[in-house]
């Protein structure tokens, strides 16, 4: 029955330049329901949400609420409609006070002046109500990731909305932060306000949600009630195939010391205090070492103090018995240090430079692809054709690709093949599957375990706590700049792993 | 030191004006280098308007007219810039830069087409615009710009307006998912920089001189109106102070040979370069803590979240 | 084998081609609105000349009066390559040197104290001129690099300063040795004692164009262009400057040291500038005027329409120079009678505006070459 749903996108299509990336995809949310749109990277579930916020018109396709069809020009009609939303990159004002942050787009204002009285009453009331501590008064910039995530929440009650849309909410949360979120929405739910709830994240589906619609490829595949389905029926809709999420790996065979540090600390660029904070630890020949944690806890810093794109101010890192605390970058990568980084179109590529140019990168000056200052184009081509064939790079026009108009996975497959194929003692890899879909992410983690089993040092950055169960032969957690524990991944749980993440467990200095 | 205080305020409201432009412009996300072209609309427009203007009108009509037509020149103006770094996202600089070499042929080619001698000099009468106040001669630009000065405070700090203008120059797409028209508020921000911009480029040409000469543009006032917004922290008051610290250099060397400062045997050149040498040293020392709006400069793509 | 990779080169040099291609339509897009702007102030100002007193002599630029305007297009071009080099090169290394006229300003004053003062052969004014200029490129660079302070800014202070400066030394109250009281400008380079050899040599070419300033400085600059082409193209460093120019902190990561590129590209930006000062005062095209203390040379700003028509191209530069100082010559032979001079500067004002947009044009016009049917970034999109 039509009156059932108080929200109905019905055969949308939305394409982009090249690609639809919503193709005939119909989605209805039931009054009163938790519903999660469920699908993996790039299945786009992004661009269905901002459709429906009105940051995207569709070509084709309705939308209804309460079985009226509507027009959702842009993001206050959304409103006006009572749809809110809680994107995942936060849309915050930085240096704006909370406050100031929620009222933004419906300020209560006298011929234009600003009312912040009676705005902070409100204001303070929701936050008592749902239990959502904040402080009206704070800066954005100095408040905590979770404490953003309640504004943003506020945001939505502040306006009233019944329809409240959460776009991967859960990715900047320690584990029990979830849950906690997860009793915030099951409040919600009483209220009787709707929620969509976006995710790849199957677990939290099957905790929280009582449909799911899956999308894959752009594509509509089906809706299901949770309570007669499995986490391996969604994971197989979302895929399309049975998912071996499990990497198999044999025992590690750690060998000699590779990487020691020792009380390295590293100031932040942003604020005053140090990012890093007296860190020491050891990653031997033929093993994997993870470095977890909450997104913003000094692991970005720490590898950027690692490869000498910060300075250490304080400590000592030592490089196959070298000490390169002081290094150059290009001595560090002519040691042998390889560097999968974290954001790959920030450091890793030079997006308008061709595919070969980006190939060699940190190479064009050795003498194998320059003569007296003059580089060799051919040796350079002749170079990044193999690495192309070998790694299984696919690009529109081969080496002389434009790095910018290649597929993510396929530029992170480009970045991946040129730092292995340096042959490296050791693999410093950054979250080295961040947004991509299920094939790549399984090809990634191949390739670092068979670095691994050649005997090279890895180092692995991740926030996916999966990620880090299983691939880890060691798992460092780090919070607020410290690392605050050592498991071995056969022996600890996610849950023990989140109450260090979180900083309500450390353990002992010196173990 | 009367004549100090006269140049002072006269050159700083200059500055200030034009500074306040800029800062508008910025907070809304658009980096405004074309107010040195913009000026110097503004002053031939309001140039042109008082030549043009019957000398029998009552004088405050003539000021409030001419200075209207500065505004509006100079908002026009303005809308090129707003055109193409809005629209069609073309780098902001050097669609400033564009803009400043255009401003000066345009007024050139305006001012000859208008005089008499059909050289690039226009005549005028600065006496509507000159009032004394206990034989301290002022021009009206300065309470003017004193009332605008508080204005922009207002607007910037307690209006809907204010706090919508500094989202879109912070975070647009933030802006833009609460429903605010970045658009919109940009043009807005480089509107409201052109009737600055324009309004100091008449207060910097007409008050202290009868004629002026548009082939000489005015000589840099708006590149350092932008050192006197950076210096002021992109904040109304702040910019009031810088304005008038740099001004009292630019004074120094209008007075330099009638007072004792003619003994250090320093010519017009080295007083000129002064503000620009104490900009620099001040942004090298400032500038690790730039409060500049953090989207200034990007051009905003409603597709590109 | 061989033919294979034969095939696999042209396939490459096609994309290049075809992007050049699209360049030269977009910049020529950029002319023709320029000059039918330019037209219709014309028509504005005075219709009935508007054609043939107005828009024709701006269109013949120097061959209006040949030979002698040609002679005046070449040598004014030569400063405008080097200018126009100047601001290409920076840009490479996603710098905008706006500071070219600061930098052209101390080329000036090296290559006259080296003529005038010193009597120093032109060749070693030159090197001077470029020294000096290179040095006052490398304090934006230094700020950049080390301070983080916006290059622009930096330039456009460093630019007035060094007016002031330059004007003050020259002057120097009136009694500057290399002050001409009678002229209000610097000696002239042709007419003082000792002038054998201080100005670059003509070959004739002064003659050949009935003038007294053309000289081999076209061809040096374009030498240079060239120069600057390899440079860029070719070798490590140019693969380096443009690394730090399209992605700074992937070229950090890379282990190019980001700042030691961005000074020396400032620097080589600085120098190219001031060398073009040399070619323009050591041909005695005229001579330098201290008591002008508000406006800056314009060859440094038309340096930047130079730049922008030719997309930074080294080699483009060389003849978009060519076009700017066309329509400028051609301006200055309008009639004042009629029309004033700086229609020129308006056109080609209106060209750079149309510029900074250019890579609009760009975008449209590829479309409409590939038909619509090209494939970006999409694949990326967070679903």
């Amino acid at each position: 029955m039509a009156e059932d749903y108080v929200i109905e996108m019905l055969h949308i299509t939305k394409e982009f330049p090249g690609i639809k990336a919503n193709d005939d995809i119909t989605l209805q949310l039931r009054k009163g329901e938790v519903h999660a749109l469920l699908g993996e990277n790039g299945a786009g579930k992004s661009t269905l949400m901002s459709v429906l916020f009105g940051l995207y018109q569709p070509e084709q396709g309705t939308i209804r609420k309460n079985g009226k069809e509507v027009q959702i020009r842009n993001p206050n009609d959304a409103n006006a409609l009572g749809i809110g939303m809680v994107h995942q990159h936060f849309k915050l004002v930085e240096c704006f006070t909370v406050l100031d942050n929620i009222i933004l787009g419906v300020e209560p204002n006298k011929l234009g002046f600003l009312q912040k009285a009676e705005a902070r009453k409100k204001v303070m009331a929701l936050s008592e109500k749902y239990g959502l501590r904040v402080d009206p008064d704070a800066l954005v910039s100095d408040i905590s990731v979770g404490m953003q995530q309640r504004v943003e929440i506020l945001k939505m009650l502040y306006r009233d909305n019944e329809i409240l849309i959460f776009d991967e909410p859960t990715a900047v949360l320690t584990p029990q932060e979830i849950d906690e979120l997860m009793e915030i929405m099951r409040g919600f739910k009483k209220e009787g306000k709707s929620i969509l709830f976006i995710t790849h994240k199957l677990n939290e589906i099957m905790a929280v949600a009582d449909r799911c619609t899956v999308l894959r490829k752009g594509k509509y595949v089906g809706v299901v009630d949770i309570a007669n389905t499995t986490q391996e029926e969604l994971s197989r809709m979302m895929v399309g195939r049975d998912v071996q999420l499990q990497v198999e790996k044999a025992p590690a065979k750690p060998g000699e010391v590779i990487l020691d540090v020792q009380h390295v600390t590293v100031p932040s660029s942003t604020h005053k205090k140090n990012a890093v904070k007296d860190v020491s630890f050891q990653v031997r020949a033929g093993e994997i070492v993870c470095l977890a944690g909450i997104e913003g806890n000094g692991q970005t810093e720490f590898v950027y103090g690692l490869t000498g794109l910060e300075k250490v101010s304080d400590g000592k890192i030592t490089f196959c018995g070298q000490d390169i605390t002081h290094a150059s970058i290009r001595q560090r990568s002519k040691d042998g240090m390889s560097h999968i980084p974290e954001d790959r179109h920030k450091h890793g590529l030079v997006l308008d430079y061709t595919l070969e140019n980006n190939m060699v990168l940190q190479r064009y000056w050795q003498p194998e692809f320059q003569n007296h200052g003059f580089i060799r184009k051919d040796k350079v081509r002749e170079y990044s054709d193999r690495l192309i064939e070998q790694y299984d790079v696919r690009s529109g026009q081969g080496s002389a690709t434009i790095a910018r108009s290649m597929s993510g996975g396929n530029q992170q497959k480009a970045i991946i093949a040129r730092e292995i194929d340096r042959d490296p003692k050791l693999l410093v890899a950054v979250q080295p599957t961040r947004g991509l879909d299920v094939g790549a992410i399984e090809y990634i983690h191949r390739q670092i375990v068979a670095q691994r089993d050649a005997g090279k040092a890895v180092l692995l950055v991740s926030l996916e706590l999966d990620e880090v169960m299983n691939l880890s032969d060691r798992i460092l957690v780090m919070y607020e700049g410290e690392v605050v524990g050592e498991f071995d991944p056969k022996t600890t749980t996610v849950q023990e792993l989140g109450l260090y993440m979180a900083g309500a467990r450390k353990q002992g200095k010196g173990e | 030191m009367l004549l100090l205080i006269k140049y002072t305020l006269l050159y700083g409201i200059v500055l200030m004006l034009v500074a306040l432009g800029g800062m508008f412009s910025e907070h809304s996300g658009i980096i405004n280098i074309a107010l040195e072209g913009i000026m110097v609309i503004g002053g031939v427009a309001g140039v042109l308007a008082l030549t043009l203007l019957p000398a029998t009108m009552p004088a405050w009509l003539i000021v409030v007219i001419s200075i209207l037509a500065a505004a509006l020149a100079g908002m026009v103006y303005s809308l090129l810039l707003a055109f193409a770094s809005i629209n069609l996202k073309a780098d902001q600089t050097i669609g400033g830069t564009a803009l400043n070499l255009l401003a000066t042929a345009v007024a050139v080619v305006l001012a000859k087409y208008f005089s008499e001698s059909g050289s690039a000099k226009l005549n005028y009468s600065n006496r509507p615009f000159l009032f004394s106040i206990g034989g301290l001669e002022m021009s009206v630009f300065v309470p003017l710009g004193l009332i605008l000065l508080v204005v922009s405070y207002v607007v910037m700090y307690k209006t809907r307006f204010g706090l919508r203008l500094r989202a879109c120059g912070e975070h647009p797409q933030a802006a833009d998912s609460v429903g605010i028209n970045v658009y919109k508020m940009r043009y807005a921000g480089v509107l409201i920089s052109g009737a600055l911009g324009a309004i100091g480029g008449m207060a910097y040409i007409v008050p202290p001189v009868q004629t002026w000469n548009f082939e000489v543009g005015v000589a840099g006032a708006g590149f350092l109106a932008l050192a006197v917004m950076i210096f002021g922290q992109w904040k109304p008051f702040h910019i009031f102070g810088a304005a008038m610290f740099f001004a009292v250099f630019k004074s120094l060397a209008n007075i330099a040979d009638s007072t004792f400062l003619a003994n250090l045997g320093w010519s017009s050149n080295i007083y000129n370069m002064m503000p620009f040498i104490a900009s620099m040293i001040i942004l090298a020392f400032t500038s690790k803590n730039s409060m500049a709006p953090k989207a200034e400069g990007i051009p905003y793509d409603k597709g590109s979240r | 084998m061989s033919g294979f990779m034969d095939k696999k080169k042209m396939l490459s040099r096609d994309g290049k081609g075809r992007s050049a291609f699209v360049s030269v339509l977009a910049a020529l897009l950029c002319i023709l609105i320029g000059l039918a702007c330019g037209y219709l102030v014309l028509l504005a100002i005075n219709a009935e000349h508007a054609w043939t007193d107005g828009f024709v002599r701006i269109l013949m630029g120097g061959f209006y009066d040949a030979p002698y305007g040609v002679g005046r297009t070449l040598a004014n071009a030569a400063p405008l390559v080097m200018t126009g080099l100047s601001v290409a090169f920076a840009f490479k290394t996603g710098l905008f040197n706006i500071g070219a006229a600061g930098q052209y300003t101390l080329g000036a004053y090296g290559a006259l104290y080296c003529a005038i003062i010193l009597h120093l052969p032109w060749y070693v004014s030159l090197i001077v001129s470029a020294v000096l200029g290179g040095l006052w490129g490398a304090i934006p660079g230094l700020f950049k690099a080390y301070l983080n302070i916006n290059e622009v800014i930096t330039s456009i202070m460093f630019n007035w300063i060094a007016l002031y400066l330059v004007n003050e030394v020259i002057y120097a109250g009136g009694t500057g040795p290399m002050y001409d009281a009678r002229n209000t400008r610097t000696l002239n380079l042709r007419r003082m004692e000792g002038a054998e050899g201080v100005t670059i040599p003509d070959f004739g070419l002064n003659d050949m164009f009935q003038t007294n300033s053309t000289t081999i400085a076209i061809f040096l600059a374009i030498v240079v262009a060239i120069v600057i082409w390899v440079i860029l193209d070719k070798t490590t460093f140019g693969y380096e400057l443009k690394a730090v120019g399209l992605n700074k902190n992937a070229a950090r990561y890379a282990g190019i040291n980001e700042k030691k590129n961005l000074v020396l590209s400032m620097v080589i930006a600085g120098a190219l500038a001031g060398f073009g000062a040399g070619l323009y005062y050591l041909s005695g095209v005229s001579e330098w005027n201290p008591l002008n203390s508000t406006t800056l040379p314009a060859m440094g700003f038309n340096g930047i329409s130079v730049a922008l028509l030719a997309s930074s191209n080294p080699i483009g530069t060389i003849f978009s120079a060519l076009f700017i100082s066309h329509i400028t010559v051609g301006g200055s032979f309008l009639s004042t009678r009629y029309y004033p001079t700086e229609i020129a500067d308006l056109i080609s004002g209106i060209i750079i505006y149309l510029c900074a947009f250019s890579m609009l044009f760009r975008g449209r016009i590829a479309k409409l070459l590939s038909g619509g049917k090209r494939a970006d970034k999409s694949g990326e999109k967070e679903g």
